[in-house]
């Protein structure tokens, strides 16, 4: 799309360089492991290596003994009576009277070198009970089912369901029984994905220190550092307050950074050493046994059209567990499924299940890519069955702004027939395809977070401004906040100066998730931007003494508006600046709130693949992304958004996946065995930015962070399903299974 | 364990440090001199995050023990820009094509791309893609990565971009 034609603006839609990027590839940039304190302690954790046992004893006096140790603490060092979702953070933190998953945390120690620390860990004797285990959703889901946690449902489940059933759900609307009268062709089928890790590189670290005065102090990678400042507190029993954050750079984070996993117990080995810093690092293996991964799906999908393609009813039932604590993302699959289409009967149901693995933490787009497996997989095989080509069925049922969504509320403005003409368009749409190659296409969709935001913005002496906010810059927020203020401001790009600051600095902030950063702290750095300029346009007034009116703000100065409020020369955020001591003091603005008119945001895929009958190998030939950004602020970022979003699709699609051993142990803790996508499996990933601007968002932004991994799933299915005539309905697509499928299609 | 005093060449420095037995090169780097540029991603050679030149040649230090460095020319990422602070092509070019997202796999697939260069001056984009092979990054899908070296390789030939 020629955006130059759409905005006039000065900066937004240029790719200047980000300011950080100097200290990110000259290795100088701090993340989370990067930070030490003089007289640091380093600590280690003691795990469970069974699913689910009894932990009857725990002996630490060995540990205690070693030389060089300075504190061992277990459950018995925090405080009790937490409820909800407070005693599920401690709970997983540090297990209570039973370890619910392998790698659960027991105990932990604080030594005068990580390899004492680590020793010490293993000197650590526990005795378990080891109790039966369960870890598949669909046995976890059966009325027999070892009970994982009694009593931990929530009054959203009806009496009689099965005992892991947490979170029961219903949404929808219409009658569907009609809907599927109505249709002349109903499918339904049974869909299945795996549970998959974030991925990020960099394991997660903290520094924590807590004094005899009960003040405490961290710095760790983090998407939200108010986040583990609130969390921490909650596990340690003590007043948010008394915590102070700071945030390290991050290295990546997907969801899978805005919660707590160990960071309250290098609080809690501090207390217990006296006050002295403690730091403590995960190992790859710890990242993947006892942190992050999103739930594992069973789904069941119904869905009725007419000939001409025309949907009449739909009909979901998923069942997610999100290990051993309530929280699968089964809701927002469920509201997300359907999103793209305009459907007149909507069922949706959906299960949170238990099971003996660790507690999912979101995992971006939580909960949408399963669910878009399942539904654009059926829709795919039903405009086969139908000889429809899926671009035009998905135009011609597609929801416009004002329809009303498969979840509830109607949707504002939106891009999707926007998005979907393009895909049309692009000419990887028709490029010839040969044999055993096939093309897939997909939709997918995700909202717009706004959350709790605090910015503030002071005019420095000099007439430069810097920028004061709370959320961490995981993909390039620093570069496009400081444009968007550069562009109100009317100054150079390179005059803004965005800090990432610490909880003591600012009122609250949620964490850089839900596509939120670049919306929200951004329209609140705008806003606080205004509120300077307005003061900046006082102090010209009071200068040449006229009504505060009376000026204008352009082009980074202030002038008469007009020709009846006086005849004065600009005066610039320079002179302004280089006098406001003598003017009235500092000139700064403030935003504090929850920024309105998120803008959600459609994306659709076109992937061709060649499936290699022999080995059941799937090679991705062409990928292309398609996305509505609302208006991209850094055209660079925005497209690393999707490239990035559509390859760790790529890797759930056919690669990733938790392997458990039939001792509930997980299999696959290190990246050779948990496979992430590498350069060589790729092609380059094209990309098409659509910009149907936000009408909620000073310069148009939509969130576009999290859609891009939510079509790879089913477009890749369907791909393989052009390419050979095989259905996948089992994640990952790995050549074990295509062959099977294709030995099972041969009889 | 007693400790092991090692002399190694750092980015063209004489150090010294006194390494425990099984503290691997990485450690030695990050915490022993103060060099944090190189990464622990996994800490078993899978993922590239601790990418060095180890007498020239292309190493994960999170596979090498820190006593191995004794008598040998180690490089990192902190060696890599001009001593005057001018950054290598590759350095400015990860930059000007944002091929960088979080930014912590950046210091093993510079040293890396740095290395591939050196050996291949004018690789394809196929070749690029199987050297990099042995680095993750989960950020960015590779896309920027690829063109980025690829610019880079092309301005260091002599060809004007």
């Amino acid at each position: 799309m020629a955006k130059d034609e759409m905005n006039s603006f000065r900066l937004v839609g240029t790719r200047p360089d980000r300011p950080d990027g100097l200290d990110k590839v000259t290795g100088r940039a701090r993340y989370g492991a990067d930070f030490s304190l003089p007289g640091m302690l380093w600590a280690a954790v003691v795990r469970s290596p069974h699913a689910h046992a009894r932990i009857v004893k725990i002996d630490t006096s060995k540990a205690e003994a070693l030389a060089g140790v300075k504190a061992v603490i277990t459950r018995a060092d925090f405080p009790t009576g937490l409820t909800g979702e407070n005693w599920n953070l401690q709970e997983n933190t540090m297990a209570g009277d039973v370890a619910l998953y392998d790698g659960h945390a027991v105990a932990a120690v604080a030594a005068t070198s990580a390899l004492i620390a680590r020793e010490a860990a293993d000197l650590v004797e526990v005795e378990y009970e080891v109790l039966p285990h369960v870890i598949d959703v669909d046995d976890a889901i059966k009325p027999d089912a070892v009970a994982i946690r009694p009593g931990a449902a929530d009054a959203s489940v009806p009496e009689g369901m099965p005992p892991n059933v947490v979170r029961y759900m219903e949404m929808g609307r219409g009658d569907v029984e009609e809907g599927f009268a109505e249709a002349d062709l109903v499918m339904e089928k049974t869909y299945r994905t795996e549970a998959t890790h974030q991925g990020y590189i960099e394991p997660h670290a903290c520094v924590g220190q807590m004094g005899t005065d009960g003040k405490g102090e961290m710095w760790v990678c983090t998407q939200g550092h108010w986040y583990i400042r609130s969390m921490s507190a909650a596990v340690l029993g003590v007043e948010a307050s008394q915590l102070r954050v700071t945030a390290s750079e991050i290295g990546g984070g997907f969801g899978g950074k805005t919660t707590i996993f160990m960071e309250p117990l290098s609080l809690a080995l501090s207390k217990k050493a006296g006050g002295v810093p403690v730091k403590l690092v995960m190992n790859r293996a710890e990242v993947l046994r006892a942190t992050g991964p999103t739930a594992s799906a069973s789904m069941d999908v119904k869905v009725g059209m007419k000939k001409d393609g025309t949907l009449t009813a739909a009909e979901v039932e998923f069942r997610m567990q999100g290990g051993a604590f309530p929280g699968s993302p089964v809701d927002m699959a469920l509201m997300c499924c359907l999103a793209p289409y305009n459907l007149p009967a909507a069922k949706l149901v959906g299960y949170d299940v238990l099971a003996n693995r660790p507690k999912a933490a979101a995992y971006r787009a939580p909960g949408a890519p399963m669910g878009a497996f399942a539904v654009e997989s059926l829709m795919d095989e039903m405009c086969r069955e139908l000889q429809l080509d899926p671009i035009e069925m998905r135009l011609k049922n597609a929801v416009r702004e004002g329809d009303r969504s498969s979840f509830g509320p109607k949707f504002g403005s939106i891009g999707l027939v926007e998005v979907l003409e393009a895909a049309k368009a692009h000419p990887n749409y028709a490029e010839p395809l040969g044999e055993n190659q096939g093309r897939g296409v997909a939709s997918g969709y995700w909202f717009n977070h706004n959350g709790e935001t605090s910015v503030s913005m002071a005019i420095s002496e000099d007439g430069t401004a810097q920028v004061s906010v709370g959320t961490p810059d995981i993909g390039g927020g620093r570069a496009s906040i400081g444009m968007m203020v550069a562009e109100r401001l009317g100054v150079a790009y390179e005059d803004v100066r965005v800090n990432v600051v610490e909880t003591g600095a600012l009122g609250i902030n949620e964490p850089t998730h839900g596509s939120r950063a670049t919306f929200a702290s951004g329209k609140a750095a705008v806003l606080a931007t205004e509120q300077a300029i307005g003061e900046m346009c006082r102090r010209a007034a009071k200068e040449w003494d006229i009504d505060e009116d009376a000026v204008e703000w352009v082009d980074g100065a202030a002038q008469p508006a007009g020709p009846n409020a006086g005849k004065f020369d600009p005066m610039s955020i320079v002179e302004i600046a280089a006098k406001m001591g003598s003017t009235g003091g500092p000139i700064s603005g403030h935003y504090e709130g929850l920024p309105s008119g998120v803008g959600a945001s459609f994306g659709h895929h076109v992937v061709d693949v060649e499936v290699d009958p022999e080995t059941g190998h799937v090679k991705i030939l062409r990928y292309l992304v398609v996305q509505d950004a609302g208006r991209a602020i850094h055209p660079a970022y925005v497209e690393g958004q999707f490239q990035g979003g559509a390859v760790q699709g790529i890797g759930w699609a056919l690669n990733e996946e938790y392997v458990y051993g039939p001792d509930g142990r997980l299999q696959n803790t290190v990246f050779l065995d948990y496979r992430i996508p590498v350069a060589s499996d790729l092609p380059p990933i094209d990309t098409v930015i659509v910009e149907v601007p936000n009408p909620g968002h000073p310069y148009g932004v939509r969130g576009v962070g999290e859609t891009g991994i939510t079509p790879p799933l089913p477009a890749i299915a369907n791909a393989i399903s052009d390419a050979i005539g095989v259905r996948m309905t089992h994640l990952p697509m790995n050549p074990q299974k295509v062959l099977a499928a294709l030995k099972a299609q041969k009889g | 364990m007693s400790k092991i005093h090692v002399t190694t060449t750092v980015n063209g420095d004489t150090v010294e440090f006194l390494a425990d037995p099984r503290e691997t090169l990485l450690d030695c780097l990050r915490d022993h001199l103060g060099l944090t540029g190189s990464k622990e991603g996994c800490g078993t050679g899978d993922c590239g995050a601790c990418s060095v030149m180890l007498d020239g040649r292309l190493v994960s230090s999170c596979l090498v023990l820190g006593v191995e460095a004794e008598g040998k020319r180690i490089d990192t990422i902190e060696g890599m820009a001009e001593p005057d602070g001018t950054l290598h092509p590759l350095q400015r070019k990860f930059i000007e094509h944002a091929a960088l997202q979080c930014g912590f796999c950046t210091p093993g697939i510079l040293v890396a791309s740095k290395a591939l260069l050196a050996e291949n001056p004018d690789p394809t984009e196929e070749e690029v893609r199987y050297w990099l092979a042995g680095n993750l990054c989960r950020c960015t899908g590779y896309d920027k990565i690829i063109r980025a070296v690829m610019d880079a390789a092309a301005e260091m030939r002599g060809e004007v971009a």
